[in-house]
């Protein structure tokens, strides 16, 4: 560990004995994975009493985060997944937010959940066969607790409806630049189809999806990744988890790749008493797979800019195809 | 004209070695990267097979919908132009095919496994 690491560590382990009950100290702390948005670091909180206590820190990269203008700072994602937990969705508890005084940067410490992220090993497995069933179910449950938190206890989020988001996506197409004719097909057929009746506007997660649930035997143990949390079409969330990048090649099962729209629909309608319409939700599904594609050509930009040069940031510039094929295959099938 | 072997031969014994030889001897992120640069590499191979001939047919097919001349990239943004002003739609003789043809060479040169572009391969053998 360089200075600056063995400095961070020692700041984190002052924070763990201040903040979680009967801490001592820390052990393990591991990185686990670096987005261009936050770090992710595993740690375990020794006690004087007893077992160790799993921990997960999520914080700004080096600390800060510059701002954005669609990610939720850290301080925010902290009060939903609170939020959320009230609601009854299961999310890791935060044990605490930091503060400056703490000296380890933006960010919060919550309970490190046991379970599986990783989607291909949730969807081939042997070991989650007899859970995969109940998935789409309960993720529309869980759905239908989360559109219905409260708007008035919401910290400040940006509000994007359907016209919004396809204005905000419409122009990262144009600055990109690169001309892309199924695209502006989807776009056409998108503002030629925007959802007719009002369904209100709720949190939306706006990352729920397969990859973002932590899975045990039981089923969903964790909503992760609330940072593209706004306020919006509750229709969003359903729409997005089916967009087929998000099937992991289980292109039958179009809900994350574990299940079918029916069971997704009856879990949210049996939870909100609302009936879903399944053509808004195509809407969306529509939508949430040209956003998928823009963003891959955005990555384009991150590599040729120099701000991330690696072969793995250039590669996912050329899954934009995918996204084409999937937006042919909704909007003028063959057959 | 150049030599043997060709530029196709040449980055696929690259990929190759990564694979058979680099890769074993490697562990964790540099193990994940070497297997993303291979990967890279195909999709440059199949671009150098595939590309050449899929880009004239496009360009060609260009030409007839648009009733207009210009480099590929021109043509391609008249074409965006004229999709999202509704000038051109899927019930315009052509557009739907010339959409397909195009998105399934990209497929077949960026992500041949991809289930969506497998299903529409099975989808067209099967429906005909």
């Amino acid at each position: 560990m360089s200075g600056t690491d063995n400095e961070f560590a020692a700041s984190l382990s002052e924070a763990v004995r201040q903040h979680i009950e009967d801490a001592t100290g820390i052990d393990g702390l591991q990185r686990l994975s670096g987005g261009a948005s936050q770090e992710t670091w595993a740690f375990d909180a020794t006690t004087s009493k007893g077992a160790p206590v799993p921990l997960i820190l999520r914080r700004a990269p080096g600390g800060t985060r510059a701002e954005k203008t669609t990610a939720v700072a850290l301080e925010t994602e902290a009060v939903l997944i609170e939020l959320a937990e009230e609601a009854g969705i299961p999310v890791p508890k935060v044990r605490h937010v930091l503060t400056p005084e703490d000296g380890v940067g933006q960010g919060f410490i919550m309970n490190r959940l046991t379970g599986e992220t990783i989607a291909r090993k949730i969807l081939r497995d042997e070991e989650y066969a007899e859970t995969r069933p109940k998935l789409a179910r309960q993720c529309g449950e869980i759905l239908a607790r989360l559109h219905r938190i409260d708007k008035e206890r919401l910290p400040a989020l940006r509000t994007a409806d359907a016209k919004e988001e396809i204005r905000q996506y419409h122009a990262a197409l144009r600055d990109h630049g690169h001309p892309h004719p199924v695209f502006e097909l989807a776009f056409r057929w998108l503002e030629d189809n925007l959802p007719a009746g009002d369904t209100g506007l709720t949190l939306v997660h706006g990352d729920f999806r397969n990859g973002n649930l932590m899975i045990g035997a039981d089923g969903v143990r964790g909503v992760l990744d609330w940072e593209l949390a706004h306020v919006g079409d509750p229709m969003e969330d359903l729409g997005w988890i089916c967009v087929n990048s998000w099937r992991f090649g289980n292109i039958d099962q179009p809900v994350g790749g574990f299940g079918v729209r029916e069971d997704m629909f009856a879990g949210y309608e049996a939870v909100s008493g609302q009936p879903v319409d399944p053509e808004r939700v195509k809407f969306w599904e529509v939508l949430g797979t040209l956003k998928w594609g823009i963003m891959c050509t955005g990555m384009v930009a991150a590599f040729k800019s120099g701000l991330d040069p690696s072969v793995e940031r250039a590669t996912i510039g050329r899954r934009s195809s995918e996204t084409e094929i999937d937006l042919l295959r909704l909007l003028a099938p063959r057959i | 004209m150049q030599d043997q072997p060709t530029s196709a031969e040449l980055v696929g014994a690259v990929a190759d070695f990564i694979r058979t030889h680099a890769m074993p001897q490697l562990k964790g992120h540099a193990a994940f990267h070497a297997r993303v640069a291979a990967n890279a590499l195909d999709i440059v191979k199949r671009e150098l097979e595939i590309a050449p001939e899929a880009n004239t047919e496009e360009h060609e097919r260009l030409k007839a919908l648009l009733g207009a001349d210009g480099s590929l990239d021109d043509l391609n943004r008249e074409l965006c132009t004229r999709i999202y002003a509704g000038e051109l739609t899927l019930d315009t003789e052509g557009l739907k095919d010339h959409l397909w043809a195009t998105t399934l060479a990209k497929l077949a040169i960026d992500q041949p496994k991809y289930s969506g572009y497998r299903r529409a391969l099975e989808e067209e053998s099967g429906g005909k």
